[in-house]
């Protein structure tokens, strides 16, 4: 009658968990990567003069972030080849997480950015800092500084998010784990040994961004 | 069997969109009462309860929800309770809504100045008192944009219940588009309804949002 717990099969199958715990970290840290990069073009081309380019990149931004990050990913699943674009699953997945990462980047982005005080940008070109190294410098890193809390909140988000990638067939845990536990039966050992799997990861993320944060943004403000 | 997208398969979505509705409902409902007491406990005098919603909050923010549905749902079953698949998905976005509204509004308690539970001591009241009167209904008004934006977040969560099986909007629109071949029109369309439901929430949370800094 009762149902004997048995984590051996668990054990078996531990190589396989670790390299999806792998797999899991490179498509969130690739995510995170195409999400920076659309966020910072995205400030740019949502602070734009041209009125439909503003509109384009507003409109992205709600639309992703008012639905569902699976009926994203399945829409891009099938909207991708459509285009001539033949990806595997796994490169289907950093796309989408890092749309949908971008759009979330863009808005927190935009916030750092119009904390910065005008008089500041003015006094590095003053000092004869060329445009570039203003916005690097002055613009930048200050930005980054005060959004860098909520950045890498998001950016836990979209390392958890990534387990929905296992419904495009991506390799990562949560679709490793789905085939363990097909092959095995044991879903309840599986599952419960890769939550906890996940959770080891978001706090190691945890750990490591706010190690980045002692070393880059400790210096005094004023 | 194949069939193109039409009335019937739009009026199968929508028979999808009213279980997506039913189970963002009652998560938010259930998930809003075990959040006020995962907010109280967060917040008490005693260490132990602290940390022990501590725990609580973080295993939830910390892993994925769709390992929190299947742990749910499979774990259910071990302790022999045979439960429908509905009941299960209900009973995991119930408990994760818990954490997530408990930490919303555990900010908005630690929020109030510390003089409010301090006067209400003085006065004599009762801790129930002291929540109900005075503490609660300040926080859950600093916390509604917040709240509302979870409401999004909660939506837009249950599409993880097509995993499981369930047949709620995303399910439908999985099965659909099988049958009309039509998979970028179908998920255009859930994402439409989807979008339709989700953002006039999220522009709510945003009005009473500018509404509280402007009365900051």
């Amino acid at each position: 009658m009762g149902y004997e717990l048995d984590f051996s099969v668990v054990w078996e199958h531990l190589p396989e968990l670790l390299w999806g715990c792998l797999g899991t970290l490179g498509l969130a840290l690739s995510g995170m990567t195409l999400a920076m990069i659309i966020g910072v073009l995205g400030v740019f081309a949502r602070g734009s003069n041209m009125a439909w380019l503003r509109r384009l990149v507003i409109a992205f931004i709600e639309v992703i972030r008012n639905t569902p990050f699976l009926v994203q990913i399945f829409f891009l699943y099938f909207a991708l080849p459509s285009m001539g674009l033949k990806l595997n699953p796994t490169v289907t997945a950093i796309i989408a997480l890092g749309l949908n990462g971008g759009a979330y980047a863009i808005e927190i982005i935009r916030g750092g950015v119009q904390s910065i005080h005008k008089g500041q940008v003015e006094a590095g070109l003053a000092l004869g800092l060329h445009k570039t190294q203003v916005f690097r410098l002055i613009v930048l890193k200050p930005a980054i500084r005060a959004i860098y809390p909520s950045l890498t909140g998001q950016f836990i988000m979209l390392t958890l998010t990534s387990s929905i990638c296992t419904s495009v067939a991506a390799y990562e845990l949560t679709s490793v784990a789905q085939r363990i536990e097909s092959d095995t039966f044991r879903s309840f050992e599986v599952y419960f040994t890769v939550t906890l799997m996940y959770l080891a990861i978001s706090w190691m993320l945890m750990t490591a961004f706010a190690a980045i944060s002692r070393q880059y943004f400790s210096y005094p403000t004023r | 069997m194949t069939s193109v997208f039409g009335p019937k398969e739009l009026v199968f979505l929508l028979s999808g969109l009213k279980w997506t509705i039913l189970l963002s409902a009652i998560a938010f409902t259930g998930g809003g009462i075990a959040g006020l007491l995962v907010a109280v406990g967060r917040t008490a005098e005693r260490a132990w309860l602290r940390r022990a919603m501590i725990l609580y909050i973080g295993v939830f923010q910390g892993t994925p929800l769709l390992m929190q549905l299947f742990v749910v749902y499979y774990g259910l079953g071990l302790l022999g309770i045979q439960v429908p698949a509905w009941a299960a998905v209900t009973i995991a976005f119930t408990l994760n809504a818990s954490a997530f509204l408990g930490d919303i509004w555990r900010g908005a308690i630690q929020a109030l100045p510390r003089g409010q539970t301090e006067a209400a001591i003085a006065l004599g009241l009762p801790l129930s008192s002291r929540l109900r009167d005075i503490i609660l209904p300040q926080a859950l008004r600093i916390a509604q944009p917040a709240t509302v934006g979870y409401a999004v977040q909660l939506i837009k969560g249950t599409s993880l219940a097509a995993i499981v099986g369930f047949i709620e909007l995303a399910r439908a629109g999985q099965i659909v588009s099988s049958q009309t071949f039509a998979p970028i029109l179908v998920f255009a369309v859930v994402g439409a309804i989807y979008f339709a439901l989700c953002w006039p929430l999220s522009l709510y949370s945003a009005r009473l949002e500018a509404k509280f800094a402007a009365a900051r």
